[in-house]
């Protein structure tokens, strides 16, 4: 019998390595999976590289990663929004690297590297800083760049439900870069609010078959990840 | 008489058209969904895999998995949907989304748009701007029409990092409403008070106005301060 159960976030973590590459899924708070990247924090793995949209926030999750100074590189679009404190410090003291790319192209490279494409040529950044030094092509008439796939080690993600054979299913925005990721990396490991039996799971709500997925954690909500607060401050 | 945020906001969802599909970006055109007129059946896109954004959560009522880009919490219209991010980036790159309305620190007069880096600034981020200024054929940039030092931010040319060359379409501002054609920018409206003198005094590349230039038709409640001639 299949079993991609683990029974704790320590355990699903234990074999990432120093100077391994980790994806690490979620935008805002939907799809993060902080226990998981808190039980690496513990595990100790360092001179990581990190693909995520963004630096994390605070000091917990990956922003307390980061903070550890564990994290050699981060792969990312965004890495200075609001409470990614931790990011910006090691940044401006040239201690941890970037590369930042177009959101819509980092996905597409994640996408690129589960699908086992080479590559592929999009106009987004020709003409930017973000495109200097890379090759383009004239395509139907318009000037495009070559972008790579990008592959992990290691992908930590969240979904809302999942079962033992790692079917995973997303709540509203939480699917974000997460089903990508799943099919980009050796190990893929994810945790999810509920584990439910084989067969619970709608065919047609299933987001992330498991053929991509290696282990499966069940676990509670980090208490950090419902913030809504931000909400009313913006709507003053 | 300038013209509100609130002001800037109202005039761009007057040209929103039905069964538009439309991305908002941060500043300025995070007002335009008030705006939208509740009769007109209009689809807001958010990049984190939402198509049919509704208004923000009440507080207490906010559901912990559904955010918009900007990381606040909203609900969803009736016929909303939700997806993963390559498909949102799909509708975006692929042009699916009808119209992008933006803010900028500089347009020129060509279209060149910079919006995500300010020289200097300590540390980059770019998020999806520049697969909106690539991607999107109706590219509105919403913002004040001169910067927070009263230097105009349409210029004959960008001196900040461009987010895309030649992308923008139109310009909503606090003075006026300019259209990017390839003969250079036409005025096509000015803020009520206002006339075409004063908005070519507060921008730097040259305005050919447009023979049927009119008022900005916006409430009076969006009306700001008045400017010294």
């Amino acid at each position: 019998m299949i079993d991609k159960t683990v029974a704790t976030c320590s355990e699903a973590v234990a074999k990432v390595f120093d100077g391994a590459t980790i994806m690490v899924g979620g935008f805002g708070s939907p799809g993060i999976p902080s226990m998981l990247v808190e039980a690496l924090r513990k595990q100790g793995a360092k001179n990581l590289v990190v693909i995520s949209n963004n630096a994390g926030s605070d000091d917990w999750g990956l922003g307390g990663l980061i903070q550890d100074g564990r994290v050699r590189k981060l792969v990312a679009s965004f890495p200075n929004s609001p409470g990614a404190d931790a990011f910006k410090d090691l940044y401006m003291k040239g201690e941890i690297e970037l590369e930042l790319v177009p959101q819509g192209t980092l996905i597409e490279r994640i996408r690129a590297g589960g699908a086992g494409i080479g590559g592929f040529y999009t106009p987004t950044g020709v003409g930017t800083e973000l495109a200097a030094g890379k090759e383009t092509r004239v395509i139907n008439g318009r000037e495009q760049v070559l972008e790579s796939p990008l592959y992990a080690d290691f992908t930590l993600i969240k979904a809302y439900r999942g079962d033992r054979l790692g079917n995973l299913t997303y709540r509203l925005a939480m699917r974000n870069f997460n089903p990508i990721m799943a099919t980009a990396a050796d190990v893929v490991i994810a945790e999810v609010d509920e584990l439910v039996p084989v067969g619970t799971l709608g065919l047609e709500e299933i987001h992330t078959p498991g053929i991509f997925v290696d282990a499966v954690v069940k676990v509670e909500r980090h208490p950090r990840l419902f913030e809504p607060q931000r909400a009313r401050r913006a709507k003053k | 008489m300038t013209l509100t945020r609130e002001g800037v906001a109202y005039r761009v969802a007057c040209d929103l058209p039905e069964g538009s599909y439309v991305n908002l970006g941060v500043g300025i055109p995070t007002l335009i969904p008030t705006f939208l007129p509740a009769e007109k059946e209009i689809f807001v896109h958010s990049e984190n895999g939402i198509l049919g954004v509704g208004p923000y959560a009440e507080p207490g009522a906010e559901d912990p998995d559904l955010v918009n880009a900007t990381k606040e919490y909203i609900t969803l219209l009736k016929g909303a949907s939700v997806f993963d991010h390559a498909l949102s980036f799909t509708m975006i790159r692929g042009g699916h989304i009808t119209h992008s309305v933006i803010g900028a620190m500089e347009v020129a007069a060509n279209g060149d748009l910079a919006n995500w880096r300010v020289p200097g600034e300590k540390v980059p981020g770019v998020g999806g701007a520049m697969d909106l200024a690539f991607g999107i054929h109706n590219l509105y940039v919403a913002m004040t029409h001169v910067n927070n030092k009263g230097a105009p931010k349409i210029l004959n040319k960008c001196t900040f990092p461009l987010t895309a060359p030649r992308c923008v379409r139109r310009i909503y501002t606090d003075i006026a409403l300019i259209e990017i054609t390839p003969d250079g920018l036409v005025l096509r409206e000015v803020a009520p008070g206002l006339d075409a003198k004063a908005v070519q005094a507060k921008t730097e590349a040259p305005l050919r106005v447009a023979d049927d230039c009119r008022d900005m038709d916006v409430p009076a409640e969006f009306h700001g301060i008045r400017l010294r001639a």
